[in-house]
């Protein structure tokens, strides 16, 4: 339907100067990303942005970047084949790709051609296990670390049995998946899911009923953007809440922010990345803010596309811009060879299998009468150490591992 | 007692809540249904124009301070309105042409509004309560019934009753379906035919405000709110006969049960089933249930 998008992205592959190449060779980083659906606010033009803020940070240092994006209006074909164009056409790196099934096609076409896909907003914890691929990053979350900050906190405390509301594609299956096991370790039962269509549901109502029907005590949301939103103001209008925990399983702030403190407090999640979390991502957040949209404070997976794109660059330098574009694979190898350090995200590193490894934070969302400003949402709740906050890097029957 | 595994009480608030939703179907398409039967135009705007409503209620909220109650009127007002100068600026220009000009314009309209609203307001929308006096909900043994949505499918009803008496009952209805049959033979008895499309339109667009209105505290206001419902208006609109009033009201409520009931049998389908629905009934009746061949 966004058509324009997408031509607006060629147009600009195709206008690219290519005369650069006489003097040092331009890195061109492709955003691939939700421009017009439920999942613009935390990844969309702000993913662009955050990954030129990093560009602009980097330079000084003899190299020649560009940043592209285009719109995959969340379809797999519509991604692939910008992706493909976007490779040919001498682009080195995907970057962010939300939409869990667009991310695992352009992980197998970055593979193929041998370039760059650093992932920030695909969620499905598989691009670190069964399709993990030499040349993939999987940066800022995935299914398994949400499934295990915000599940398994309260499955512990007591949500010992589930009923879950699934978007039917593979992002919602790998979090239902990811969950219960968490659910089910800790002696818990799933009672049942309705999967339904995604995108184009607005009406939860009659989902909202099945699970209150079954009884259960949590009812997980393994879904995100408008769609979490829509379900948890439909859950409360239907009194959800008197009997049942909802557990927002990817809830950004951008939905909280939607839903309103009235509606959204004292719920549970997990981010990597708050803008108000410490010293380092205030001064991010800073610097960013003002070329966001709406002024808006940066959103993890947005913070993601930075923090990527800033390690992507410290590596291409280390490596030379040549030898960077040649070969995909020893660019990623030469980044997990690095540690990361930057201010949204601190230390960390990348494991063999493309996982980014750093803490996960549990956050509890404020009354209003405890916020203290605009976007002042969360109280820290519970923080994952770094080292326990992923799955481990025996469990994911990637590939990758198993050989190194 | 169980219905094929599922139990009775169970299935009663599904069916209710199938209901409910056939109430936005009936009241979209209906507006649909008004300007196709009277403008022979397929106004793809309809879905940006619903989502209006619905950001207009938002903002005389935000803006001036205007509560739910003043926005059930005002916005339709403001919203139809705009439709009227669309009317006039454009719309208009095409009426010799083939329906599928009409059909372009207003999908490329439908695009650019949504993209505008995108622009100012993300796509993650914007809170909007339901008023005091319809919070909290009925126990109904079976079901906790929101007051609201009971209030949505009552307002609705009243709506589609209200509009097709205008258009079946009184004289300026009788002229609007005359205009139809044959606009030069009316406007020879001295009635003002492109004015009354103008305000036709507006009419169709300020019902499809209404509606968004009554769905702001429901969903989350956004701009892709009205994308997302429009395909399956379409649907309803077809099924029920192209320009057929009580066609697109009767098939709404209708189709709303039918794909309540999908979601308790097969959720997967919900999406899936209006569809399939309308390619049987396009095989067995082209013009629709109620349609005029």
């Amino acid at each position: 339907m966004h058509r324009r998008n997408l031509l607006g992205g060629t147009a600009a592959v195709a206008a690219a100067p290519f005369h650069a190449r006489a003097q040092a060779p331009t890195i061109r980083i492709g955003v691939l990303t939700d421009m017009s659906g439920p999942y613009r606010d935390p990844t969309g033009p702000g993913s662009a942005i955050c990954a030129e803020q990093a560009v602009t940070e980097f330079t000084g240092r003899g190299l020649n970047v560009e940043v592209l994006r285009a719109d995959h209006q969340n379809r797999p074909d519509v991604g692939a084949n910008i992706a493909r164009q976007w490779y040919d056409q001498g682009v080195d790196v995907v970057l962010d790709v939300p939409t869990s099934s667009v991310a695992l096609a352009v992980a197998g076409i970055a593979r193929e051609k041998n370039k760059v896909f650093l992932n920030s907003g695909g969620a499905s914890s598989d691009l670190t296990g069964a399709a993990c691929s030499p040349n993939t990053v999987h940066w800022t979350y995935d299914t398994y670390m949400l499934a295990r900050s915000t599940g398994g906190t309260l499955a512990r405390r007591g949500g010992d049995s589930w009923y879950f509301i699934t978007a039917d594609y593979t992002f919602g299956h790998a979090l239902q998946r990811d969950v219960s096991r968490f659910v089910e370790d800790a002696g818990g039962r799933v009672l049942g899911a309705a999967r339904y269509p995604f995108p184009n549901t607005t009406d939860f109502s009659s989902f909202l009923i099945q699970a209150q029907a079954s009884r259960a005590k949590v009812l997980g949301l393994a879904n995100a953007g408008t769609d979490t939103a829509n379900c948890i103001k439909q859950a409360r209008e239907f009194g959800l809440t008197r009997n049942m925990k909802i557990a927002g399983l990817l809830l950004s702030m951008m939905e909280v922010h939607s839903l309103g403190l009235d509606v959204a407090q004292g719920l549970l999640l997990t981010e990597t990345f708050y803008w108000n979390t410490n010293d380092r991502t205030r001064a991010f957040t800073a610097r960013v803010r003002p070329r966001l949209p709406n002024g808006w404070p940066p959103a993890q997976v947005q913070a993601g596309c930075y923090s990527a794109t800033l390690h992507y660059l410290k590596a291409v330098a280390d490596l030379g811009a040549a030898a960077a574009r040649a070969d995909g694979a020893a660019t990623v190898a030469r980044m997990k060879a690095m540690p990361t350090d930057d201010d949204a995200f601190g230390p960390g590193l990348i494991r063999p299998d493309g996982r980014k490894i750093h803490p996960a934070y549990l956050w509890e969302v404020k009354p209003p009468a405890q916020s203290r400003g605009a976007w002042d949402y969360y109280n820290l709740a519970a923080t994952t150490p770094a080292e326990d906050a992923f799955r481990p890097l025996a469990e994911g029957g990637c590939p990758l591992v198993t050989r190194s | 007692m169980d219905f094929f595994g599922i139990p009775a009480p169970l299935l009663f608030g599904q069916l209710l809540l199938g209901l409910i939703n056939g109430a936005f179907y009936a009241l979209l398409s209906l507006g649909l249904a008004v300007i196709f039967g009277m403008l022979n135009v397929i106004n793809f705007t309809h879905g940006a124009q619903f989502m209006m409503g619905a950001f207009a209620a938002w903002m005389l909220l935000n803006y001036f301070g205007i509560g739910y109650w003043g926005a059930l009127i005002l916005a339709p007002i403001i919203v139809g309105i705009t439709g009227i100068i669309l009317e006039r600026l454009m719309i208009a220009k095409l009426y010799k042409l083939d329906h599928l000009y009409g059909l372009l314009l207003t999908f490329g309209l439908g695009l650019i509004i949504e993209g505008l609203f995108r622009n100012e307001f993300g796509s993650s929308g914007m809170p909007y309560r339901i008023p005091a006096e319809l919070q909290g909900a009925w126990d109904l043994g079976f079901m906790f019934m929101p007051i609201y949505r009971g209030w949505v499918v009552l307002v609705a009803f009243f709506a589609c009753l209200a509009t097709w008496l205008v258009i079946e009952k009184t004289k300026i209805g009788s002229y609007l379906r005359a205009a139809t049959e044959n606009p030069a033979l009316v406007q020879a008895f001295g009635i003002n035919v492109p004015r009354m499309m103008t305000l036709t339109y507006g009419a169709g667009v300020a019902l499809a405000a209404f509606a968004g209105v009554l769905a702001a505290p429901i969903y989350s206001v956004n701009p892709q709110m009205g994308s997302n419902l429009i395909i399956i208006v379409f649907a309803v609109v077809v099924i029920g006969g192209m320009g057929s009033i009580l066609g697109s009201v009767l098939t709404g409520f209708g189709l709303g049960v039918i794909e309540g009931l999908t979601k308790v049998f097969y959720p997967e389908a919900s999406s899936t089933v209006i569809f399939v629905v309308m390619a049987i009934v396009l095989l067995a009746r082209p013009a629709g249930l109620f349609g005029r061949a």
